[in-house]
């Protein structure tokens, strides 16, 4: 069969790419242009807030170019996990952004929006059917879990995006992807090579972050063919070399050849990379093991509480020979003081401060050897987590004070040993959330999970 | 002696998705990355035992195409939980930076 060629505008929507790298990969005619919007790397915030993680600007840069692009060519644009999280909010934000393009460019498309949060009741009826499998390590998993989410996300493959194009989109936006199905979507509907495909996409995922030396996020291009597939970043001054690309499988995966998608494995262990050139590479010899059944990983957020920080730091060498029996000390105490205040309607387990001791094991908690060579200074993180944010103001206002003048016994009279970098010390970060899901589900078919929605623009 | 940190192209540490920590250990060569790995420094076993963590929680790749020695535990601590001090998993690969390597 002939080749098909994939765009990749840049390894993330909203991190920009320059405006001459994606026209020169425009000017190769690609098939489909795709881009990832969004991942769990920068924790569960995104999902469970609904916030996105780049500007609202930033994204609107790239997408208008890339609708632009898309215009010149008529061939479909993909961009997925909208949002950053990928949620419904995430979906509509994106959408709002692309309306607002069309309008002020004058451009005409139909528009498919597919979104990946999940029906709560839906969930709870695979959970009792066996359906829903932890990954390992999981947390564990009820309907209680699945009730307390703030949002809970399906990731999809390649099918739902491929009805959607079948049905005439144009344009689709989708909530939580595989980061890899945006890009093998419409190799596989023209025929190609699952093997190829689905590892060139793996590549192209990333923007240029497969080449030797990644200046910016940036876009690439990949070349897909019978047995194998070739890929090129679109600015001439970078260059992939066959270890590069070989490399890139490394990257956020726990397992560098074999890479779980929901249709199936990518198997890289045969793939052969050679120089085509200077600049571009082919790879050989990719595989692809369709699995029996479609798993959709799912990904979920629930609220942990409303959060407030402090920050000091702790220079006398007398408080620091003591720091562990201090910082137990004080906190045993304040429990006294929250009773004194609250009177009995906050108790010990309604409120949470924990603290990181910088200096001594607080970037590698208990995978640090070298906890016991503590330095001349440490700074101290606390961390407080109430239900709800007034709680929260109140705890973190009073412990600043209590914990800065707990006293040593070395000391006779008041001492203040906190050094407080920030007035006033404590700061309040509002909701935080934490991830309570990784797992999988046996849906009946790819696309039941992920409702599409078309709009003619 | 030099160290592995001397000989690398790049170590690093980073999420695999929020409940798993994988380790990159690169080099520019095959000649670099095959001494290294006939040094017996870094292996399953002494990566189990530098960390602190059941050896079979340790997965151990060797990746010749890309001449670099992969590691994946599971996360000390799920990502943002309440213990959790490295958001993206960028840090952890301190303990792998200094380890010497015997000619």
């Amino acid at each position: 069969m002939a080749e098909v060629r994939v765009l990749s505008a840049s390894g993330q929507i909203g991190s920009g790419f320059l405006e001459a790298s994606f026209e020169r990969g425009i000017s190769l005619k690609p098939d489909v242009i795709a881009c990832d919007g969004g991942s769990t790397d920068a924790g569960p915030a995104h999902l469970g807030s609904g916030e996105p993680h780049f500007s609202r600007d930033g994204t609107k840069r790239d997408l208008r170019l890339m609708l632009l692009g898309r215009d010149k060519l008529k061939v479909p644009l993909i961009v997925g996990s909208c949002g950053f999280g990928g949620g419904d909010a995430g979906v509509d934000w994106m959408r709002d952004i692309a309306l607002e393009i069309a309008r002020e460019e004058g451009l005409k498309f139909k528009l498919a929006l597919i979104r990946s949060e999940q029906n709560k009741e839906y969930l709870k009826r695979r959970l009792q059917e066996g359906r829903i499998t932890p990954l390992k390590p999981a947390p564990p998993i009820s309907e209680a879990v699945i009730d307390r989410s703030a949002h809970i996300v399906g990731m999809m493959g390649h099918e739902p995006i491929a009805a959607a194009i079948e049905q005439g989109a144009e344009v689709v936006l989708a909530g939580r992807a595989s980061d890899t199905a945006l890009f093998a979507t419409v190799p596989l509907m023209k025929g190609a090579a699952p093997g190829p495909t689905w590892h060139a996409a793996k590549i192209l995922e990333c923007g240029t972050a497969c080449v030797v030396q990644r200046k910016r996020p940036d876009s690439i291009m990949a070349w897909i063919r019978d047995d194998h597939f070739d890929v090129e970043p679109m600015d001439l001054g970078i260059h992939c070399s066959p270890q590069s690309v070989a490399s890139h499988t490394l990257y956020e995966n726990s397992d560098p050849f074999l890479i779980t998608e929901p249709s199936g494995t990518i198997d890289t262990r045969n793939s052969r990379y050679e120089a085509l050139n200077d600049r571009a590479v082919r790879v050989y010899g990719s595989q692809f093991h369709p699995a029996e059944r479609t798993s959709i990983k799912l990904e979920g957020a629930e609220l942990a509480g409303y959060q407030a920080i402090i920050i000091g730091g702790v220079r006398e060498p007398y408080i620091i020979r003591q720091l562990d029996v201090w910082l137990t000390g004080m906190q045993e105490k304040f429990a006294d003081r929250v009773q004194e205040i609250f009177g009995g309607r906050l108790g010990r387990d309604d409120y949470d401060i924990h603290v990181r001791v910088y200096g001594r094991d607080g970037v590698m908690g208990k995978l640090e050897p070298l906890r016991h060579q503590i330095g001349h200074e440490v700074c101290l993180l606390f961390t407080i987590i109430t239900p709800d944010a007034a709680t929260t103001d109140a705890i973190a206002k009073t412990f600043a004070h209590f914990a800065a003048h707990y006293p040593i016994p070395e000391w006779r009279g008041l001492i203040t040993g906190i050094a407080f970098p920030l007035a006033p010390p404590h700061v309040n970060c509002g909701p935080v959330y934490r991830f309570n899901l990784n797992h999988v589900v046996q849906p009946d078919d790819p696309i039941e999970m992920f409702p599409t929605e078309f709009l003619e623009v | 002696m030099p160290t592995l940190g001397e000989l690398a192209r790049l170590i690093r540490s980073k999420n695999a998705g929020p409940f798993t920590l994988t380790f990159d250990v690169m080099f520019d060569d095959h000649e670099t990355y095959a001494k290294v790995i006939a040094s017996g420094v870094l292996s399953k076993k002494s990566f189990a035992e530098l960390y602190r963590i059941p050896e079979d929680d340790v997965k151990f790749f060797l990746h010749d195409a890309a001449n670099a020695i992969k590691i994946s535990i599971p996360r000390p601590y799920v990502q943002c939980s309440r213990e959790d001090g490295d958001v993206y998993g960028g840090q952890q690969h301190a303990l792998l930076v200094d380890l010497d390597i015997p000619e």
